[in-house]
């Protein structure tokens, strides 16, 4: 009996150092992982607010040397560029994820419909563009000689669909009961009526992750631009950011602009000024997004 | 009217996808830009030895499949570790604090991400050097030395990744049944043990699962993290080119030979296409639960 005691205590002091040094040793990896996650963004910020010549003398560095912020003052001293991009990348987002979610969810619909007879034909017809694909090239060339050069459209159209959005977009309604659709067929309704208002109502919770995936994939795509646009009025905000690191161009269109000559501009801390400003937003919606983003996903992991 | 509903995905995936898919002829042609595809001349295999002789098609394919491999490796063993811990760790505030961070750098774009990297490793003022002279030691030129790319890249797909994977897994491990570690805890496991003959094997479906999805696509190459990273710098392109950045250099940077990048492109495809096909069916022969389709 009293062997048997000492016996559990000290099964449990075992357990007790067990879980102590796990939970020390798990957070100091989760601690170091999440701070190295956060690094980049805080020496950008700290470079963005440094005075340049410091930057060209100290280095990057987590606090600045010597504060200034000249940098977003050459920003906004021509605020039509930056606000111009804004304007095509906002535009973009809102069209897009409206257009991109609501075609995607009406696709899936009637794949998802099991009366609609020709449902697995068209499920492989969208599915295999996924096993395989002509390659950029020929894709280029549709897109060229649709005439989509220069246009709004060629940034709008290549993210409307995804098949991956179709597929979870579907595996969602199925778990609609059908009887809601039918009682509401027997009323009258047409399919697009109960598609409309019976079934894009009760799925937010879905329609909100995608939208979220696709107004991200809007939001952080440069490619198409660099594809197809060279009209500066169309040039959304990523690809704005990317010609400020990789073109000596961009400088030289700001030095006219503001008459102030390229070697006096802060041209370092003007990079990662125009960085904060192209990811502030983000980073501002992030902290109310983020819920959604990681309830709908894992609901999409455990359906498959 | 159900028809109707489906038009417009159907006539999209017809104009971007299935012309495309016939647009493959391009690659055996020699491609003009006045005559179009379908009057430009014939040219048999030429485009296609023009890249297999080069020595570009090896050097693409080894680059392109490494990485991915290097991907799966490390993202399966980073991911699924940082699941485990979320899984095992109490404090629910730290733990959303924790994976808020971890989960902000899948927001932000590649651009964004190659300002970050250029930010830390360029010469005259990066982070790192910044760091390295701070301590009396000598400046390293990361731009002009291909070997260590092939860390910052696999270092920083993780970095992008890690919050994202981890999800995944962590709700797999959310889907098991608590009373199995209920009665483990009874008869005497430890933490570690736990882990290891619970968590682990009940995660082996999900890890297997992603790791084929993986390797299906084990012939494509993240364009946005390599173009973005690396970019034209052809110093590094022996240890940094894939085939997507390849084709997409060609496209953007000649705009006028595109017989060769649009060869290297069906190839790209033909072969992803048959790996994925024989992967499933090795697959289905196997153990039909792991199936991709």
């Amino acid at each position: 009996m009293r062997y048997s005691r000492s016996g559990t205590v000290a099964v449990n002091t075992i357990k007790k150092t067990d879980k102590l040094a796990f939970n020390v040793i798990g957070y100091v990896v989760l601690g170091a992982i999440s701070l190295l996650c956060l690094v980049p963004f805080l020496i950008t910020l700290s470079g963005s607010v440094t005075k340049d010549s410091a930057l060209f003398e100290y280095g990057y560095r987590l606090i600045p040397k010597m504060f200034s912020l000249e940098a977003y003052e050459l920003i906004f001293r021509t605020p039509e560029v930056i606000v111009g991009a804004y304007t095509v990348t906002i535009l973009l987002v809102v069209s897009g994820t409206v257009l991109g979610l609501f075609l995607t969810a009406m696709t899936a619909y009637v794949l998802h419909r099991r009366d609609f007879k020709y449902r697995n034909k068209f499920s492989f017809f969208f599915f295999f563009t996924t096993l395989f694909s002509g390659g950029l090239v020929p894709w280029y060339l549709v897109m060229i000689n649709l005439g989509l050069k220069n246009s709004f459209l060629a940034l709008l159209l290549p993210h409307l669909f995804a098949v991956f959005h179709i597929i979870i977009m579907r595996t969602f309604f199925t778990g609609i009961p059908e009887s809601l659709g039918e009682s509401a067929k027997i009323d009258g309704a047409g399919d697009l009526t109960i598609f409309v208002r019976l079934y894009l109502p009760i799925s937010l919770p879905a329609l909100s992750t995608i939208g979220l995936f696709i107004a991200l994939t809007y939001w952080n795509d440069w490619y198409q631009a660099m594809l197809f646009i060279t009209k500066p009025s169309l040039i959304p905000l990523q690809y704005h950011l990317y010609k400020i690191f990789n073109s000596m161009e961009a400088a030289q269109i700001v030095a006219q602009k503001t008459g102030m000559p390229v070697a006096q501009m802060p041209t370092e801390t003007f990079k990662l000024a125009m960085t904060v400003v192209v990811t502030g937003p983000i980073i501002l919606v992030y902290p109310f997004v983020q819920k959604y983003f990681v309830k709908g996903m894992t609901v999409g992991a455990v359906k498959g | 009217m159900l028809f109707l509903m489906l038009t417009p995905a159907v006539v999209y995936f017809i104009i971007f996808h299935y012309v495309p898919m016939g647009g493959v002829i391009v690659a055996f042609k020699y491609f003009e830009f006045d005559k179009g595809i379908l009057h430009s001349p014939w040219v048999g295999f030429k485009n296609f030895s023009f890249f297999f002789e080069s020595g570009q098609a090896w050097l693409l394919t080894k680059n392109t499949i490494l990485y991915n491999l290097a991907f799966i490796l490390v993202g399966m063993v980073f991911q699924v570790g940082v699941a485990i811990l979320f899984s095992e760790l109490g404090g629910k505030r730290i733990k959303k604090f924790l994976q808020s961070t971890m989960l902000l750098p899948y927001f932000i774009s590649w651009v964004v991400v190659g300002s970050f990297v250029y930010g830390i490793f360029n010469y005259e003022f990066g982070s790192l050097n910044t760091l390295l002279r701070t301590l009396g030691m000598d400046p390293v030129d990361i731009y002009g030395n291909p070997s260590v790319w092939f860390f910052i890249i696999v270092g920083f797909y993780l970095w992008k990744l890690i919050g994202y994977g981890s999800i995944v897994y962590l709700a797999a491990i959310m889907g098991i049944n608590p009373e199995l570690y209920e009665s483990a805890e009874l008869d005497g496991a430890n933490i570690f043990q736990r882990i290891r003959y619970i968590t682990l094997p009940l995660l082996k479906v999900t890890i297997v699962i992603m790791i084929l999805l993986q390797v299906g696509g084990i012939l494509r190459g993240n364009l946005d993290m390599f173009y973005q990273l690396v970019g034209n710098n052809g110093l590094l392109f022996n240890t940094t080119d894939v085939i997507d950045t390849f084709v997409f250099r060609a496209l953007y940077q000649q705009g006028l030979d595109l017989g060769m990048p649009a060869a290297a492109g069906l190839y790209q495809s033909a072969v992803g296409f048959v790996i994925i096909i024989s992967l499933n069916y090795i697959i289905k022969k196997v153990n039909p639960d792991y199936a991709l389709f």
